[in-house]
């Protein structure tokens, strides 16, 4: 038994010095092989006397199972090591930057849009788009602007030239988005007009705008926002509660102040102007006009089909360039329009 | 409007500080746009009397003055100003005075001790004349605190007014309105009619009455047309920013501006018969006192003699019937034209003037007399004159009507929201000097005649919640019943698209929808593009009908920055004259994706070889944008893109955009250097998403085969693969073309296309013998229709 002790040991021992697999094979030949020390006992078992064969036999398979198990182990770490060499050569400098395309990016004033469209979502407005070409009918007279208002004057719209070479008085470059609310409101009193009562309406409008003034402050084409909800009990209070909320959404900032103050606009009365004040940062504490507001003037719910007597209504309308200016402290409107890849590159 | 904050308080003066009494303006809707002080910051300046003036012994400039301030003994100060002489009077800045930017010591001037310094305007930062001393009122008194005797501690307020508070385009209105919201009593200042003392007048008739409905007229004669203005009254209508004139002509400003009421004073010796206001005859012509020579329109209402137009009622005098320093009679007009004769007039004519600016506004109609008396006041106080009578000339119909209007309690909280109880919005109401009857919980307003801007119940309303203060009405979240949005899956929100449009590395710009009538004829060869009558300036004159334009000069100006590599896109809308088109008949306004790639392909990076962007790039954009919609792409011609190289893109078999490579006339003409590829897209298209249409995953093996197709070089794919597509049998899943190859092996007038297809059943496993069918049919109908050959 020494023997084969000895034996399992010198082949362990033996294993253990192969150190490729090439070598390990030759040491396994010189003991499970055809001419290997293993096999040669094995043979050798015929010579024994009957009674030491099964013994002996039993002795030298177990001697062979603790050869090969050797075997098998250290062919496994040579295998794990041979894969350890592999991998240690492949090894990649990980702080090389990626491959392909980096991503674009949303213009600031989509980006507060779309923001704008969220939240209004949330509280269950639609969103509703016009033309940007719009009538004089649905730009100004159906929003209760009198003939020989100031803001229907050549200085302030822009008008179209019609084929004939003469300016044509129908028709305009938008000035608001308000007309989407007229439009809004036809469409829903069409829509519901065999109910007895019409369901409320809730619908921002959102899309650019256009006026003859340009400077830091003014751009010729700007962006506003439409807001509208019309309804059975729709109150001033609502209205307040409503904007001043979104505000603080918009912001981000529970603390902002919003004040409303009086002011005047042809489509709404009693009319609103709202100012925010933040409670920190550059502009701390002064009073910012953001967006002008009102319940919705009786005329005007009469022109998009509303009874103004069972129907109350609020509108706002706002600036998303210069909630934009103020989120992102952008001092000029101009870089909106300039298309500045340096500039816009920073908002994706 | 703008006006002095001590003039206001002269006529309402509530216990609040000067902030204070501004943001009590502001909240109730007569917002301060500005408030700054009348004077510099300063202080030790007093009321001197230059009692000696002496020459400097060592300076030829130089004046030694000596100056009573008040003191037992006078001062010595060395003065520089060209104006000083013996016996005036002027500010002197005494020794420890801190003026703007000097701070005044007991200092030797070339040798001669001076103790104190006498100030022009500048130097007490009152205006830019620096010419000399600024001289004080022969009856200023010495040694008073300088601040006090000018009134510098007065603000100069500036209020933004809305277009429907004509009222408070006066003193008189803005002290009634503080009055109302302060409680502080209003001191109206008291006007007596004055007795006339020549019984001279002149007939006025009124031939326009709905152009002017009441007309007040009164001569003045023997009036001294050189006297000069009081200190006072020039101090106030300065602060008002009104420049002071002569006397005649400032008290005609003092008076619009303390009641709201414009005037007019003509040289009577100019005028001859009666005065008429009328319509003008045609081609009749004004020379206006702005030197302006008008033909008015047939609307515009004018004021005439028997002989000629004298002035633009209502807008501006003429300049040969005006007053000067030789007038000595004067025709006073105190006259009410309405606000729908005198709107636009002015504007048309290109100006504003202060008494049109009020008039199409509203002004009171019921003013015309008292203002004609207080002006007469003050002319025969300052510079004598004997008035004669007025002369009023009504046409009542014409006047404005004052209807009551009907407040209901309860509507007033339906609309607001508060409840603010019956007897508190009595009181609002009556504040503001609204006549009312109440009738239960209900009132009936008549507005006073000065109010243009109460017609109906909710101008009621707001009026009680602006005196009640919007800032005391809750902000309340709203309650409604909730009811789910639609979330439709055939449909994209245009945000949903703009984020895939930036995720594949282009970023948005957005530029002007009017663009240069060069970029219509270049980009989109419109010669009749829809043009703007009055544009801004001439390259933002035509609206645009493609989004190429603006996407190429955003290029150009990003390449004059240096950057080389440009992606960019717009979502926006085109426009066009188009008959059927609507909502706004006559136009087509679509809204369209339009996209620009120019430079390298991807940004120079180590891994990737450079290659410049090139038309299949940005077909790879455009057909990921439209997935998993399959597009059609053709050969086409459009005006801004290489003829060779641009596509048009189709689906479902409309058309719904283009792509290609800019033309190479426009990459030279634009300097560009190389050519961006460009898409314009519908967007109507792209935000209709296909619902997905579930087509059984077979669980059986599929046989995929290639096919090298050897073809003529001018062969599209676009025919062959539909015809392959259209005669494959159900049972293949698809025919792509994976490998383009020309050169080696081939002739040169050819290529080779190779086709991957894959064959697989849902139901059973395909014999061979069928797989070898398929692809012996589609290689048959390659030959026979493409003079196709399979690659060796």
């Amino acid at each position: 038994m020494d023997n084969l002790d000895q034996l399992v040991a010198s082949a362990t021992s033996d294993f253990a010095a192969a150190a490729e697999s090439a070598k390990l094979e030759d040491a396994k030949a010189r003991y499970l092989g055809k001419e290997g020390s293993l096999t040669a006992l094995l043979k050798g078992l015929g010579k024994l006397p009957a009674e030491e064969r099964k013994s002996a036999g039993a002795a030298i398979n177990i001697a062979k199972e603790r050869i090969e198990s050797a075997l098998a182990t250290r062919r496994e770490a040579l295998k794990n090591a041979q894969l350890e060499a592999q991998l240690a050569t492949e090894a990649l400098d990980v702080t090389l930057p990626g491959r392909g395309l980096p991503r674009g990016s949303l213009h600031p004033v989509t980006i507060s849009l779309d923001r704008i469209e969220q939240l209004f979502r949330s509280i269950g407005f639609d969103v509703a788009d016009g033309p940007e070409i719009e009538t004089d009918w649905h730009n100004f007279t159906a929003l209760n602007t009198p003939e020989n208002h100031p803001a229907r004057s050549m200085h302030d719209t822009f008008y179209l030239q019609g084929e004939d070479g003469k300016v044509q008085e129908d028709v305009l470059l938008r000035t608001h988005t308000s007309p989407v609310q007229i439009r809004s409101m036809l469409a829903h009193t069409e829509r519901y007009k065999h109910l007895a009562t019409l369901p409320e309406l809730r619908v921002i409008c959102p899309g650019r705008v256009y006026r003859v003034d340009s400077d830091a402050t003014h751009s010729p084409m700007f962006h506003q926002v439409e807001g509208l909800w019309v309804g059975e009990s729709v109150s001033f209070a609502d209205l307040k509660g409503v904007v001043a909320d979104f505000l603080r959404r918009f912001f981000e900032s529970d603390d902002l102040k919003v004040r409303f103050r009086p002011s005047f606009f042809p489509f709404t009365e009693p009319s609103a102007e709202i100012d925010v004040a933040f409670m920190g940062g550059a502009l701390e504490g002064r009073w910012l006009e953001i967006a002008g507001c009102g319940m919705v003037h009786p005329n005007v719910m009469r022109f998009g089909g509303f009874d103004p007597e069972k129907y109350t209504g609020f509108a706002f309308g706002m600036g998303p360039d210069r909630l934009t200016m103020l989120r992102y402290s952008i001092p000029d409107l101009r870089l909106f329009f300039e298309g500045d890849l340096r500039f816009l590159a920073q908002f994706n | 409007m703008q006006f002095s904050e001590s003039w206001l308080r002269s006529l309402c003066n509530p216990s609040l500080s000067s902030e204070e009494l501004c943001h009590v303006l502001t909240m109730a809707g007569l917002e301060v746009e500005e408030r700054r002080p009348a004077g510099a910051d300063f202080s030790n300046v007093v009321v001197a009397e230059v009692l000696s003036v002496d020459m400097h012994p060592d300076a030829d400039k130089l004046k030694l003055c000596s100056v009573n301030v008040g003191e037992a003994a006078p001062l010595q100060i060395v003065c520089g100003a060209p104006n000083v002489a013996a016996g005036m009077k002027v500010p002197c800045a005494r020794v420890g005075a801190r003026l703007p930017g000097i701070e005044i010591k007991k200092a030797k001037v070339r040798g001669i001790e001076s103790s104190g310094m006498l100030c022009s305007a500048r130097e007490l930062g009152l205006s830019d004349d620096h010419g000399g001393l600024l001289p004080l009122a022969a009856d200023a008194k010495v040694g008073e605190d300088i601040r006090r005797h000018l009134d510098l501690d007065d603000h100069l307020i500036t209020l933004k007014l809305t277009p429907n508070r004509a009222d408070c385009l006066s003193l008189l209105g803005i002290a009634r309105e503080l009055s109302a919201l302060t409680g502080a009593p209003l001191l109206v200042p008291e006007v007596k009619p004055v007795a006339a003392t020549v019984t001279d007048t002149r007939q006025v008739v009124l031939d326009a009455p709905a152009s002017c409905s009441r007309y007040c007229g009164r001569i003045i004669r023997g009036v001294n047309a050189r006297a000069a203005t009081p200190e006072w009254m020039k101090r106030r209508i300065e602060r008002s920013g009104i420049r002071s004139i002569s006397f005649l002509v400032d008290v005609t400003n003092y008076v619009m501006l303390e009641l709201g009421q414009p005037l007019h004073a003509f040289d009577d010796a100019e005028l001859s018969g009666s005065i008429h206001v009328r319509l003008p005859k045609p081609g009749e012509q004004l020379l206006l006192l702005n030197e302006q020579t008008v033909t008015p329109s047939a609307d515009t209402a004018l004021i005439a003699d028997d002989e000629k137009p004298l002035a633009m009622a209502g807008v501006m005098g003429g300049e040969h019937s005006g007053i000067g320093d030789q007038t000595k009679d004067l025709f006073l007009e105190s006259a009410f034209f309405p606000p729908a004769a005198i709107a636009g007039k002015a504007r048309a004519l290109g100006f504003s003037s202060d008494a049109s600016h009020r008039y199409e506004r509203g002004v009171d109609f019921e003013l015309q007399r008292k203002a004609i008396e207080r002006a007469t006041q003050l002319i025969v106080e300052t510079c004598g004159g004997q008035p004669g009578p007025v002369t009023e000339a009504v046409s009542a119909a014409h006047l404005p009507s004052r209807k009551p209007v009907r407040l209901r309690t309860a509507r007033a909280a339906r609309v607001l929201g508060i409840s603010l109880g019956v007897e508190r919005i009595e009181g609002m109401l009556r504040g503001l000097g609204l006549a009312l009857e109440r009738q239960g919980d209900d009132f009936l307003v008549t507005p006073p005649s000065f109010r243009f801007d109460i017609e109906i119940e909710e101008d009621l309303i707001e009026e009680i919640a602006r005196i009640h203060g919007y800032d005391n009405v809750p902000s309340r979240p709203p309650v409604a019943l909730m009811a789910m949005m639609p979330a439709t899956e055939t449909s994209r929100r245009p945000m949903v698209l703009r984020r895939l449009v930036a995720e594949r590395d282009y970023h948005e710009v957005v530029t002007y929808s009017f663009v240069d009538a060069a970029w219509e004829a270049d980009f989109a060869a419109n010669a009749a593009p829809v043009v703007l009558a009055n544009p801004i300036a001439s390259q933002m004159g035509v609206m645009r009908s493609s989004l190429i334009g603006g996407l190429v000069g955003t290029l150009v100006a990003n390449r004059k920055r240096q950057t080389e590599r440009v992606r960019i896109f717009e979502l926006g809308r085109c426009f066009k004259r188009d008959a059927a088109a609507g909502p706004v008949p006559g136009f087509a306004q679509p809204l369209r994706l339009g996209g620009l790639a120019a430079g390298p392909a991807v940004p120079e990076q180590w891994g990737a070889p450079a290659s410049r962007v090139d038309f299949y790039d940005v077909k790879g954009d455009v057909e990921a944008l439209f997935a998993p919609h399959r597009l059609e792409f053709s050969q086409a011609e459009h005006p801004a893109l290489h003829p060779g190289r641009c596509a048009a893109v189709g689906l479902d078999g409309r058309p719904v955009g283009i792509v290609g490579e800019l033309h190479p006339r426009w990459v030279q003409k634009y300097e560009l250097g190389t050519a961006p590829v460009v898409f314009e897209l519908e967007l109507a298209d792209l935000l209709a998403t296909p619902f997905p249409d579930y087509v059984e995953v077979s669980r059986f093996p599929a046989v995929v085969r290639d096919l090298a197709l050897v073809v003529p070089q001018v062969q599209t794919l676009a025919p062959l693969l539909a015809a392959l597509r259209a005669a494959a049998p159900a049972i293949v899943r698809d025919v792509a073309l994976f490998d383009v190859y020309q050169g080696k092996g081939l002739a040169e007038n050819e290529k080779s296309l190779a086709f991957r297809i894959v064959i697989q059943d849902t139901q059973r496993t395909l014999e061979d013998a069928e797989v070898e069918a398929v692809i012996a049919n589609l290689l048959a109908i390659a030959r026979r229709d493409f003079k196709a050959s399979l690659r060796g």
